[in-house]
């Protein structure tokens, strides 16, 4: 996922700032004696927020380091899970489901969408480096597909409009709002709740 | 269909105060130290009584897993291990539960980790849920705070909870994937036995549960296990949490009462299928690994364990995901295989090389591109991943592929000889 047609530079070193180290410590007393291991995939996730959003190769080795593993277990984990960009991506990383909630419901259409307004290939990042585009598996929030997720937020219940609008503002600097798109509040209904309505409850 | 007085999670759909006052006005944290004096034993024959199974799909019952838990705790702690990694697709109610009524879940960790005697429990929220688990963070930062859980608590039993992010890998849902992520390591699924309640966590007796299960533990304890067992029928108790998507008018989540006959639940509440029930193709009931069922199916089904295995399928989450005659099964059903494909941790063969391999013929299939004897090459390669691999990932990569065999084979032959006709014509 770097920016297209260009390669990467892995940065020299890493290390946490004060704040994240702090968090850091936090973290890992959640865990028993000895079970420090446990923290890798939350430091791992620290690291990444603190560095564009992606996992420099120093910075898997700085936390390698503080857990005391061996790097190659550090890389095995960064490599499994899907959350962990090993690549620079985007500063907003706009990922589609395309599974088969949204599949029904028109998830072709949002990243049909997202192609023409970005003018990118689904894992190519724009000239800019400003937006990322990934298809993802299930985001969890079927009712209220087609749904994308943009940094830690969710926007559901899409259409294109809707999309288009959330990336031009995005684009313009704003910070659309989160959630369903369409008017409702969450995963009820639309045109409201068919249950806990009832006077006695 | 359930009256309201008998639904657990009041506020599903976030329209009132999530967090502690709001919960305490909707009844959380009532009293809560009279149900733990209940003591261990009687609080797990009583879960047992409301004959609650997993919610998380494999819907074995709870009170039993509980009860294989060590009856002395010895020199290993033991772990209560909340599985909030939800990624079944079609599945969106845990995220309700965490997000909207998360001092149920809290409590219901008290409670359960009381039960099986566990002073520590962590709970594995999948990463993707970042606002999701802000939210469920600062409710357990209340109960910190008002001393309901933590050491020296007004209930008197220490207990810490500890959230612990995933960070993208469905297999991370499988019980033992889970504890090894949690652990530090890559997800992937160990060998049973040794079973969790024997060596899970650190090597220390673990029970791992779904979020909707440890959710429903207060209220079945303060209105009884009978209360509970009244709802749905024998063996199939109690209420569900549904999540309802695709071709419907109103896609929603909502609790029901277990058993409900599926069509009521899709007229009911997610306003009918799209164009009216005759315009149904058919539903995939329980999440995506679970095998589609025609409509002839689904006109009579009733949504519960017996019932849908009946009809072989299966309940597995209750995400109901309905597709109409647009659909284009073939296409929906590729879409699965290469979710497999992709989730594959890769440890077994089968697996690793079938869900990959299913997915590109199926592929093909579905533009046409192939031989009718391929459907039965595939039919019978499902066959040889089924059942033989660690985890469950197998027989799910397997089951919506037969399903549809079983049910749409007309629709793959179709293709198979349009596509023959086109290349003879040229």
């Amino acid at each position: 996922m770097s920016p297209k047609g260009q390669d990467f530079v892995q940065p020299e070193s890493f290390e946490f700032t004060p704040e994240n180290r702090a968090r850091a410590d936090a973290i890992l007393a959640r865990y028993p004696e000895g079970r420090q291991r446990s923290a890798v995939m939350p430091l791992l996730d620290l690291a990444q927020r603190q560095h564009d959003g992606w996992l420099s190769r120093a910075a898997m080795d700085y936390v390698a380091g503080m857990l005391g593993m061996p790097p190659i277990r550090v890389y095995e984990v960064a490599s499994f899970y899907t959350m962990y960009n090993r690549r620079p991506v985007g500063r907003h990383h706009v990922q589609v489901c395309t599974n088969i909630s949204c599949l029904l419901r028109g998830a072709d259409e949002v990243i049909g969408c997202c192609k023409d307004k970005l003018g990118v290939e689904v894992g190519e990042t724009t000239e800019d480096g400003r937006f990322t585009l990934s298809e993802v598996e299930c985001l969890g929030a079927c009712t209220n597909a087609p749904m994308m997720q943009i940094g830690d937020d969710y926007y559901e219940d899409l259409d294109a409009e809707s999309t288009g609008r959330i990336l031009d503002a995005l684009a313009g600097g704003e910070t659309p709002t989160p959630g369903p798109q369409n008017g409702r509040r969450a995963a009820e209904p639309i045109g409201g709740p068919t249950t806990l309505v009832e006077e006695d409850s | 269909m359930l009256h309201d007085r008998d639904r657990i999670f009041t506020n599903l759909y976030g329209l009132k105060d999530p967090f502690l006052a709001g919960a305490r006005a909707r009844g959380d944290w009532d009293d809560t130290k009279a149900l733990l004096a209940m003591g261990r034993e009687a609080i797990v024959e009583e879960v047992k009584k409301s004959g609650l199974r997993g919610r998380g799909g494999a819907g074995f019952s709870t009170g039993m897993k509980w009860s294989f838990m060590p009856k002395e705790i010895g020199e290993r702690p033991h772990y209560l291990v909340i599985n909030a990694d939800e990624g079944e697709p079609g599945t969106c109610k845990d995220r309700e539960i965490m997000r909207h009524d998360p001092h149920k879940l809290i409590e219901g960790a008290l409670l359960s980790g009381f039960a099986i005697g566990a002073h520590v429990a962590y709970i594995y929220i999948r990463g993707e849920f970042y606002r999701e688990t802000e939210a469920f963070q600062r409710a357990v930062d209340e109960a910190y705070e008002a001393n309901l859980i933590g050491r020296n608590n007004v209930h008197g039993w220490d207990f810490d909870l500890y959230v612990h992010r995933g960070m993208g890998a469905y297999i991370c849902g499988e019980e033992t994937a889970l504890i090894e992520s949690l652990e530090g390591k890559k997800g992937q699924p160990r060998l049973k036995p040794p079973f969790p309640a024997n060596c899970g966590l650190y090597g220390s007796p673990t029970t791992v549960n779904n979020v909707e299960s440890i959710a429903v533990v207060p209220d079945i304890l303060r209105r009884g296990g009978a209360w509970f067992a009244s709802i749905g029928r024998p063996n199939n108790t109690g209420t569900k949490i549904y999540a309802i998507s695709g071709h419907v008018e109103a896609p929603c989540v909502v609790e029901e009462a277990m058993s409900i006959p599926l069509k009521d639940l899709i007229e009911r509440h997610a306003g009918g299928v799209r164009g009216g029930w005759d315009n149904l193709l058919g539903v995939i009931p329980g999440g995506s690994s679970v095998p589609v069922i025609p409509k002839s199916v689904c006109t009579s089904v009733l949504m519960d364990f017996d019932s849908l295995r009946e009809a072989k399928s299966s309940l597995g989450t209750a995400a109901v995901i309905v597709m109409d005659r647009s659909t284009d099964i073939v296409r929906a059903v590729t879409r699965l295989a290469r979710f497999y494909a992709h989730e594959s941790c890769g440890q077994c063969t089968p697996c690793r090389e079938g869900s990959g391999w299913m997915y590109r013929v199926l592929s093909r299939l579905a533009r046409g591109d192939g031989r009718i004897g391929e459907i039965d090459m595939l039919e019978d390669v499902t066959r040889q991943v089924e059942g033989h691999t660690i985890c469950a990932l197998g027989d799910a990569a397997a089951w919506p592929i037969q399903g549809l065999i079983r049910h749409f084979r007309p629709e793959l032959e179709a293709r198979v000889q349009a596509r023959r006709h086109i290349q003879a014509a040229q």
